[in-house]
C-alpha cells in the first residue's frame, strides 16, 4: 500500500523534470558539450609520440660558435617550437602571450662561458624573458636549455679553437699560481696537459661545435604512461565527462531542492501533507526520483563519451556502476539538503549555485587536483566531488579493478548518510 | 485498498443520508500558538453528515489554522479532531483518508495534464488502477471538466483551475471536505458551478467545512455558521439564529454581513 504513493511521487517528479525542456537540455546536452570541449583540450597527445611543443624565442646577440651551436641544438629539440626574432619582437611575443619564454644570448656569451667552464672568470648571464602566467614552461625551458648550453660549451672547450686558446691561457696561470695547493695544481696541470695533447691529435679548428659531441646527458628516458594497460592511451575525455556530468547532476539536484521549496510556496504541500503520508516517505520519494535522474544524466553522458570519444571502462564495470549509483544518491541527498536548509527558493538558488561551483572546482571536476597546493589537495578530501571524480577516473582510464571502487563508494555513502540526517532533522515538515 | 465511492444512484444516496444524520466531524478544544501568538484558542464545534458549516471570521481570526489542524497540516498544542468519533493522530493515520482538503492556493502542477495531476493526488491515498480511473472520471464529471482531462493545467482558465482544485480534493471520496476559500478570484459562472457541486456533495452525505469572506456564499450554502475572532469561536448557529440576534434595518431581518460586523466589530484587521 505504501508503495503506491511512494511510486506516484517518484513518477510525478520524473514527469515534472522531463516536462521542462530547458532543464532537460541543461542537464543532458550542456554537460556533454562542455565535457567535449574540455576533453579536447586536456586529452593530451593521445597515441602520438609527438609531445606538445613549448613556444620559445632565442635572440642571439653573440653570434659565436657556441651561441650558434646552442641555437642549432634548440632548433632540433622536439620539445621546443623555436623562433629567432630580434629582441624587441621577442619581448612583444612574450608580452602578448604568443611565446612562453624568450632567451637572450648576450654578446660575448660564448667566450665567457668557455672561461667559466674551467672555473676561470665570471659566469655570463643568459637573459630569460618569460610570461608570468606560464611558470611551468619557464622551468621546463630552463632545464632543456641547460642541456644544450652544456653540450655546446663542452664541445667547443674539448675540441674547438676557443678551447685550445683557453687551455693555453690557463696552463701557465695555474703553474704560476702560489695560492693553489701543490697536489691540486699538479692534478689540474696533468688534466689540462692531457687535453692539450688531445687537441694536438685533432685537425686544427675541428669544425663547428655542433658537429662535435660535447658533454651529453649520460642517460636516455624510457617513458611509460601508467594507464589501464601498456597499449591503452590516456583518454582525457574520461576525466572531463566525469567532472562535467557530476557538476550538472549536482545542479539538477540543487534545482529539485529549490523546486521542493517552490512546491511549499505554491501550496502543493498542503495537499501532500493532508494525505496519509509521512515525512520520511516524502523525503525518500524525492531522494529516489533525484537519484534516478542523476543516474540517467551520468549514464547518458558516459554513453555519449563511449560512442563518440571511445572512452572505455578499463577497470571494473561493476565498480563503475557502483560509483555511479553512489554519485547519484549523493547528489539527490544534496538536493534534500538544499530543500531543508533553504529559506526561500531565490536565496537557496543563489547559495547552492555557489556551493556547487565550489564543490566541483575543489573536487577536480574542472582541473585535476594535483595542480593545487599540497594543503588544498588534503582539504579537497572532504569534498564529495573529489571522491566521485577520482572513483570514476579509477574505473575508466586508470583501469583499476573493483578494489579501486571500494573507498570512493564508502566515502560517498558516508556523505549521503550525513546529508540525509541533516536534511531529515532540519526539514520544515509542518506548515505555518 | 480504498475504492472510489463518489457515485451511487441519487435515491440510494438520499436514503443513506436520511438513515444516518450522525456527526461526522468533531472538533474538541483545539488550541494552537505560534510563539507568543495564540492563533486558535479552545475551538470546538461539529459537522453532521450532509451538512455544510460556514466558517467565518476576519483576517487572522484563526480559520485557516483551524482548517490546517483538521487536515493534519498543523499539529494542535491541545485538543482533538474526531472523525465519526475516532481520534485522528499522526501523519499516516488511515483515518486521514476520510478527510479531503481543497486548499486556498491552487495546489496543482501546471506543467502536467489534469489527468496526471489527479492520478498523482489519487495515488497519495493509495488509489490505483481501475478504481483510480473511475474516481478521476467521477470527479471530473462532477466539476464539468471531463473534456479537458488530458490538457495541461497551464492551459486552464482561473475558474477551471478552481474546479480542478475541488476535483483533486474529492478523488478519494472523503466523508469530510474542507474548503478553504475555494472561490477566490473566479468569475460568477465558475462560482455558481462550484456551488452546484457543493450542493450535490451535500446530498451525497458529505460533511463540509467552508471558509470564506463572501457572506452571500455562506447565506446560500451553509446549514450552520461558526464565527471566529481572535482565535475563538464567538458565535455558532444557523443563519436564522444569527440573524435573530441583531435587529435589521426597518425592523426586517439583519443581513449576515451586519451580524458579522456586529459580532466582530468594524476595526480594520491586517
Amino acid at each position: 500500500m505504501a508503495l503506491i504513493p511512494l511510486m506516484a511521487m517518484v513518477r510525478k517528479d520524473l514527469q515534472l523534470f522531463f516536462s521542462d525542456r530547458r532543464s532537460v537540455i541543461v542537464s543532458f546536452v550542456v554537460p556533454i558539450a562542455i565535457a567535449s570541449f574540455f576533453g579536447s583540450i586536456f586529452s593530451g597527445p593521445g597515441n602520438s609520440s609527438e609531445p606538445a611543443r613549448i613556444a620559445v624565442a632565442i635572440v642571439d646577440h653573440d653570434s659565436s660558435l657556441i651561441s650558434k651551436a646552442i641555437l642549432k641544438g634548440a632548433e632540433a629539440d622536439r620539445n621546443l617550437a623555436l623562433t629567432m626574432p630580434d629582441e624587441e619582437e621577442a619581448r612583444n611575443l612574450v608580452k602578448n602571450g604568443k611565446t612562453a619564454v624568450a632567451v637572450v644570448i648576450p654578446k660575448g656569451f660564448g667566450e665567457a662561458a668557455g672561461s667559466a667552464f674551467f672555473g676561470d672568470g665570471e659566469k655570463p648571464a643568459l637573459g630569460f624573458l618569460y610570461d608570468p602566467s606560464r611558470n611551468v614552461e619557464l622551468a621546463m625551458v630552463r632545464g632543456i636549455l641547460t642541456q644544450h648550453v652544456m653540450e655546446a660549451v663542452s664541445a667547443e672547450m674539448f675540441g674547438g679553437q676557443q678551447g685550445r686558446q683557453q687551455v693555453e691561457k690557463a696552463l701557465p696561470l695555474i703553474q704560476g699560481s702560489s695560492s693553489m695547493p701543490a697536489d691540486q695544481k699538479r692534478a689540474l696541470v696533468e688534466m689540462l696537459g692531457s687535453v692539450q695533447r688531445f687537441y694536438n691529435q685533432q685537425p686544427s679548428g675541428g669544425g663547428a661545435p655542433a658537429e662535435r659531441r660535447g658533454i651529453t646527458m649520460p642517460y636516455t628516458v624510457k617513458e611509460e604512461a601508467m594507464t589501464a594497460g601498456s597499449n591503452i592511451a590516456y583518454n582525457g575525455y574520461a576525466h572531463s565527462f566525469a567532472g562535467m556530468a557530476i557538476q550538472f547532476l549536482l545542479f539538477a539536484m540543487a534545482n529539485i531542492g529549490v523546486e521542493m521549496l517552490l512546491e511549499r510556496q505554491r501550496g502543493l504541500w498542503s495537499r501532500l501533507r493532508s494525505a496519509p503520508i509521512s515525512k520520511t516517505m516524502l523525503l525518500l520519494s524525492k531522494a529516489a526520483s533525484g537519484a534516478l535522474i542523476s543516474l540517467l544524466i551520468l549514464l547518458v553522458s558516459f554513453g555519449f563519451a563511449m560512442v563518440v570519444f571511445k572512452v572505455r571502462i578499463q577497470g571494473s564495470v561493476l565498480g563503475f556502476l557502483g560509483i555511479s549509483v553512489a554519485c547519484a544518491v549523493m547528489a539527490s541527498t544534496f538536493g534534500l539538503l538544499v530543500a531543508a536548509l533553504g529559506n526561500s527558493p531565490a536565496t537557496a538558488r543563489g547559495v547552492t549555485t555557489l556551493a556547487v561551483l565550489m564543490m566541483v572546482m575543489l573536487g577536480g571536476a574542472w582541473v585535476p587536483t594535483f595542480v593545487f597546493p599540497a594543503w588544498l589537495q588534503q582539504f579537497t578530501l572532504v569534498v564529495p566531488v573529489r571522491w566521485a571524480v577520482d572513483g570514476l577516473d579509477a574505473m575508466t582510464w586508470r583501469g583499476i579493478g573493483i578494489s579501486g571502487a571500494g573507498m570512493p563508494i564508502l566515502v560517498l555513502v558516508a556523505f549521503e548518510a550525513a546529508f540525509w540526517v541533516i536534511a531529515a532533522s532540519r526539514f520544515r515538515w509542518e506548515e505555518g | 485498498m480504498p475504492t472510489a465511492r463518489l457515485k451511487g444512484s441519487p435515491s440510494e444516496e438520499r436514503e443513506a443520508f436520511s438513515r444516518a444524520k450522525e456527526i461526522m466531524l468533531t472538533i474538541q478544544h483545539l488550541r494552537k500558538s505560534f510563539g507568543a501568538l495564540v492563533a486558535v484558542d479552545d475551538v470546538s464545534f461539529s459537522v453532521e453528515r450532509g451538512q455544510l458549516v460556514g466558517l467565518l471570521g476576519p483576517n487572522g481570526a484563526g480559520k485557516t489554522t483551524t482548517v490546517s489542524m483538521i487536515a493534519g497540516l498543523v499539529k494542535p498544542d491541545k485538543g482533538d479532531v474526531l472523525v465519526e468519533g475516532a481520534r485522528l493522530s499522526g501523519d499516516t493515520d488511515p483515518k486521514k483518508r476520510r478527510i479531503g482538503l481543497v486548499p486556498q492556493d491552487l495546489a496543482l502542477y501546471d506543467e502536467l495534464s489534469a489527468r496526471a495531476n489527479l492520478r498523482f493526488f489519487g495515488a497519495l491515498y493509495s488509489l490505483s488502477g481501475a478504481a483510480l480511473e473511475t474516481a478521476i472520471k467521477s470527479a471530473m464529471d462532477l466539476v464539468g471538466l471531463t473534456d479537458r482531462l488530458n490538457d495541461r493545467v497551464s492551459t486552464y482558465s482561473g475558474g477551471m483551475k478552481r474546479r480542478l482544485n475541488l476535483a483533486a480534493g474529492l478523488l478519494h471520496d472523503p466523508d469530510v471536505l474542507l474548503l478553504d476559500e475555494p472561490t477566490v478570484g473566479v468569475d460568477p459562472q465558475s462560482r455558481n458551478a462550484i456551488f452546484d457541486n457543493l450542493e450535490t456533495l451535500k446530498t451525497r452525505g458529505k460533511a463540509l467545512i467552508y471558509t470564506t469572506h463572501y457572506m452571500e456564499e455562506v447565506e446560500r450554502l451553509a446549514d450552520r455558521i461558526v464565527v471566529m475572532d481572535h482565535g475563538k469561536v464567538i458565535a455558532e448557529d444557523t443563519l436564522d439564529g444569527l440573524q435573530s440576534r441583531v435587529a435589521g434595518v426597518g425592523g426586517g431581518k439583519a443581513t449576515l454581513e451586519s451580524v458579522f460586523l456586529t459580532l466582530t466589530g468594524r476595526s480594520l484587521r491586517d
